[in-house]
Order: structure tokens, then sequence, then C-alpha cells
């Protein structure tokens, strides 16, 4: 086991894909020499050179829509997109004809497809590059969302994002990639649509994913402290997602609290707590409560921002309420 | 074939008489989706570009199978001009599972993967990047083939169109930008619509352009001719435009109250289909021989019209079960 950068983690999964299968080649703005903003890509123009390490203009819809017709031609482009606000200027591509070619061409297009994008809030970035939208793109047929926490998983499932035959939007919390995580020597495609079981516990179930995870895991000692065994489960895939581990889980915990940076409303957690009142009802035991960021724009000032982050301290308060 | 084939007509008139032939087809295959249309055995939306004819025919001539084309959702002369079959065409049209999106896209999203037809499309401006696409495709495999941009004028404000020429000629991606300007976006004249210019737009990003009679299928082809030889040899983004009339609505049942009758009546006096026709006879050929092509035309739409008609509707659960590629 060797310690790796999720940001690291995941230039190690673009490199490897790219040594493995030439048909894989990146886009995006300053990914090239630049490295990328975040410095994910850094290296990878070096080894694979500009032809496959594509500097884009700032022309987001081009960058998805040109990526979709390379992937229709049987190329496997990765996209990246800067800040996962600015994939408002690709939704045309992204969800009307990424998500839909397969489907409505009567199944003869592959559409190897992977957006990564960066999300989440923490560096007071302000409204236009912190959102967490990653609830638009589970809401549309035909994409794939991932939203990794650990290097390992964001290895692993970009790995397999970059292998499926449909269009991936893959989310990666900008907070998290400086964030240190083991990795095995020889790494393995981890399968989209599977959680991930950070912590067993017996009395309240969490479910997260992303930065949450994290705070999700600060959580389990102030829980503990009251008494309380948490058991926290990644979802790791957001489209499609681990019902099965989930319900597994709240028939053991009869609890269920979900937790997400994303807005509340409407959001990931209130379709999981939906199939969770229905398949789950008999072993509810508590209201499900959602944990999510409050329904305003994500704000500027460090004072305001810390209050708008769902922190451990919100977590525990959901807690006990189901507890109650 | 000629009566009295004077020296180089023969060329000319078995180049004019393969043009006219795939027009006709078009143009007739049109005609029959609008009576099906009128009959309810086509539903939802359907756009014709019976009178536009002349340039996918023009420019498919040039094509190779390899090359991709995206289209518009006034595309059904664009996709049959690349080879998209009849059979298969009609029962997409009809919501057949024999159809060749398996009756789940229909006109607005029809695709055939096997000619290079990467889709038609419901979003005005939608398979604009997606060419651009599959020109860098083409470039990065490196075997010499190009894509076709099909656009009408009414992409011309489309954001996106200006992000891809902008792409096209940074990257040098042998993408042929073909406009069939019809003077209409949608309900409204484009000169409401749009102040700039294609050429100087071209000119801007040095991007060659060419401008052709889009009702004189040779004049298209001779265009196209140099243009796609052009890509091939330099790996160059061009544009053609080509000046066309859209003799029908906007869409299938468009009453058309916004254009002038006087307009319409004229016309007539345009079609590219009618002056093809008169310039064969011109150049010799017997008029029997038309008819028959026209004969062969019916017959194969009829027996694609009657399979689609005997076709099985496509079943729900197959459908559903396969928005994913496994």
């Amino acid at each position: 086991m060797e310690t790796i950068r999720f940001g690291q983690a995941i230039g190690k999964a673009l490199g490897d894909a790219m040594r493995a299968d030439p048909r894989v080649f990146l886009l995006g703005e300053d990914i090239g020499a630049a490295g990328g903003p975040f410095g994910v890509t850094r290296g990878l123009h070096k080894e694979f050179g500009a032809a496959r390490v594509r500097d884009f203009p700032i022309s987001e819809a081009a960058l998805v829509g040109t990526a979709l017709g390379a992937a229709l031609c049987g190329w496997k482009p990765v996209a990246e997109i800067m800040f996962m606000d600015f994939c408002t200027l690709a939704m045309d591509n992204l969800v009307n004809q990424a998500a839909k070619a397969h489907f409505m061409f009567g199944g003869q297009s592959a559409v190897p497809l992977v957006v990564r994008t960066p999300h989440g809030g923490g560096l007071n970035a302000g409204a236009q590059h912190s959102q967490c939208l990653e609830a638009w793109f589970a809401h549309v047929p035909g994409l794939t969302v991932l939203c990794p926490a650990t290097p390992a998983d964001a290895y692993g499932l970009l790995r397999s994002a970059i292998a499926s035959p449909n269009p991936v939007v893959f989310v990666e919390n900008k907070s998290l990639y400086a964030r240190k995580g083991g990795i095995e020597a020889d790494p393995q495609p981890i399968p989209i649509g599977e959680a991930r079981l950070v912590r067993e516990g017996t009395d309240v179930t969490v479910v997260t994913y992303g930065a949450s995870v994290y705070a999700a895991e600060a959580a389990v000692r102030k829980a503990a402290e009251e008494g309380i065994d948490l058991e926290i489960v990644d979802l790791r895939s957001l489209q499609p997602w681990d019902e099965k581990t989930v319900l597994a889980s709240l028939a053991k915990t009869h609890r269920l609290v979900i937790f997400h940076e994303a807005v509340e409303a409407f959001g990931i957690g209130a379709e999981i707590a939906a199939r969770m009142a229905d398949v789950g009802f008999d072993e509810l035991d508590a209201p499900i409560v959602r944990v999510g960021a409050p329904f305003m724009p994500v704000p500027y000032s460090p004072a305001l921002e810390r209050e708008y982050l769902p922190n451990e301290d919100k977590l525990m308060a959901a807690v006990r309420r189901v507890l109650l | 074939m000629a009566k009295n084939p004077a020296p180089g007509a023969a060329q000319d008139s078995a180049l004019l008489l393969n043009c006219y032939r795939e027009m006709l087809r078009i143009r007739k295959s049109e005609q029959r989706l609008s009576k099906l249309f009128a009959d309810s055995e086509i539903p939802g939306f359907i756009h014709l570009s019976i009178g536009q004819e002349s340039v996918p025919v023009g420019i498919s001539a040039h094509l190779k199978r390899d090359d991709t084309v995206a289209v518009t959702h006034r595309g059904h002369g664009q996709a049959l001009a690349k080879g998209v079959p009849l059979a298969g065409f009609f029962a997409e049209m009809m919501g057949r599972d024999t159809g060749i999106c398996r009756g789940r896209g229909g006109s607005m999203h029809i695709a055939d993967a096997g000619v290079g037809m990467l889709g038609a499309n419901g979003i005005v401006g939608g398979g604009i990047a997606i060419a651009v696409g599959s020109a860098l495709a083409h470039q990065l495999a490196g075997a010499g083939n190009l894509a076709v941009c099909y656009f009408g004028d009414g992409a011309l404000a489309e954001g996106v169109f200006h992000e891809c020429i902008n792409l096209a000629a940074l990257w040098s991606l042998p993408v042929l930008f073909a406009c069939e300007n019809n003077g209409w976006g949608e309900f409204s004249r484009t000169d409401t619509q749009f102040c700039g210019s294609l050429e100087k737009l071209g000119a801007a990003f040095g991007i060659g352009y060419r401008c052709a009679d889009g009702l004189d299928v040779l004049a298209v082809h001779a265009t196209a001719a140099d243009l796609v030889a052009g890509i091939r040899a330099t790996s160059r983004p061009m544009i053609l435009e080509c000046k066309v009339e859209r003799f029908h609505g906007h869409y299938e049942g468009d009453p058309q109250k916004y254009r002038d009758p006087e307009e319409l009546k004229a016309l007539e006096a345009k079609d590219p289909l009618a002056k093809a026709h008169a310039k064969l006879l011109a150049l010799g050929l017997e008029a029997t021989l038309l008819e028959a092509l026209a004969a062969e035309i019916d017959d194969e739409i009829e027996a694609a019209v009657a399979a689609a008609r005997a076709a099985e509707v496509p079943q729900f659960a197959a459908a559903k079960a396969d928005v994913y590629a496994s």
C-alpha cells in the first residue's frame, strides 16, 4: 500500500488509461503544459504530447460536443470542465446529446465519454465556483454520475468511467485534491454502482458521498461520546446508486440520515429518502432526515460560507433527531 | 442514352442524371412522408427539405462511407444522400421496431452509424460540435477522412457555432461547414435574426468560404468538389453556403401565414428538381427514361412503406432496458 493524494490518483488513472488504450485522450482548459487548474493532469502533457492532452479554448459547449463527436467515432475522450458551475454552458451536449445518443439511435452507438469536473465549496470561491450540481445529472436518463471520496476510489472509479460505454459525469470535490490516502501497488477498476461501507455501526446509518464522507467520519467520535454508534455508507456512485447496500444498512440500524454538501432541496438525499421510505418502510424506526446545504447560493465571505456548509455538528443534530 | 451527344455532353448528362436520381429519391421520399403524415401514419413533428435537395446530393457525391456527417432537423435529404437505406428510414419515421433506430428516434433523431451519419438533431445547431468532434477523430486516426457539418441559417446565431468555427480553424480540423441557407429561421426571416455574414465570419477565422447556387445541383457539386478536395489535401476547415428555398413550412402542417403568398407562388419556377429535369431533356435524354427512373424510385419507396406497415411496433420493455449501453 502506497500513499497518494486524491488529485494525483486521478492523474495516475488518466495516465494508466492512456498507456493501456491509445484511444483515450484528454481535452480541457489549461490541462496541458499548465497541468490543469488543480494540477491533476500535471506531467501528462509531457508524457503523451499535445495531441492526446489537448488544451481547449474556453468554449465549454464545444468542449463536450467535440468530445462526444469523437466518442461516437470510437475514441475515448476525457473532458475536463474546470469548475462544475461551468457545466451550465455545456448542458445541451451533456443532456440532449450525450445522454440520449445510445437510446435514441436504437442502441447503435456507444458513448465512451467522461466529463471530469470539480464541485464543492470551502475555498471561498463564491456562488459561481462552488456549486454541487450532481443531482441535475443524476436526474437525466443515460448519464452515469460518480463522486469518489478517497484516492483509491478516485482511481478505481475513473478507470471504470473511462472503460464505460456510457457518458459519465465524474465529480471531484476540489477540497479533496490534496488529501492523502492509501492505494494498492497495482490498483484495479472499481465497479460502478457499488457503495463502500466506511464504518460499521449499530445505531444510525449515515449515507453520504464526496467530501462529506470525511465530515461524517469526524462525527463518529462525537457520536461515540454520546453513546451512539454510526454506520457510514459512502455511495461513491450516484447514478446508479447502491440501493441494496443502503437498504441492508437500514435493516440493521433502522435509522437513516443522508448527508451531503449539495443543496438539500430536490437533491440526491431526496431520492434516497423517497426510495427508503418506500422499499424500506418496514425497517424505519424514525423519520428519514436529510442534511445538506441550505437553499441559497454559496456565499463568499468565510464567515458566511462556514455557516453555509454542512458539517459534523449539523450531522450530529440530525443523528440526535432520529434517535429521539 | 443521349440522342445527339455533343463533346463532353455525355459526361455532363451522366453526372446530372446521377444527381437527379438522388434528388428525385429524396423528393419523392419526402412527398411520401408528407402524405403519411397527413394520413396520421407518421406522428410528431417532421420538417421537410423539399427545395433543398441539391445541397446534400452535390456534397455527398464527394464523400466516402467513412466520412461523417451530422445533419439538422431538416435533414432527411442529408441523411438519405449519405446512404441511409430507405427501408430502415421509413420504418423509423413510422415508429417501427425495424426502424434504423428501432422507433426510438424518429425524424429529428435518426442516425446510421453504418454510413457515418452521426445523427439528426432536434436542437438547432446541436450537431455542429458533434461533427467537429468527428473531424477531430478523423484527424487523430489520420486516414484522410472528413466530416460534414450541416446547419441552417437559423443556427448562425447559436453560440456553439461560433465556438466550433474557432476550434476547427485553431486545430485545423477536416470539416466542411455546409450551410443550407433557406432564408428562414423557423417562422422568422433570417435577416431579422442574424446581421452577420458567413463569408466574413469565415474570413475572420481564416476559413475558406464558397457560395453556391443551392438550386443548381451541378453548381453545388462543382463547388463541393473543390472544397472537399481542399479539405482532404490541407486538413483545413471550409465553409460552403448554399442559397436554397424552403418549399414547405417550418414543420409539416405549418400553414405559413407569415409568408407572402406571392413568394410562395414564385417558388415553383425555382424548383431545383424541375430545373435538373429540364436540363436533362435539353441534353438529349429521353423523357421515357426519366419516367422509368421515377417509377423505379416509387416502387422502392412503396416497398419500404409496405414493409414498415407490416413491421412490429417496438416493445417498451426492450426500449426501457436499453437506456445504457452494456
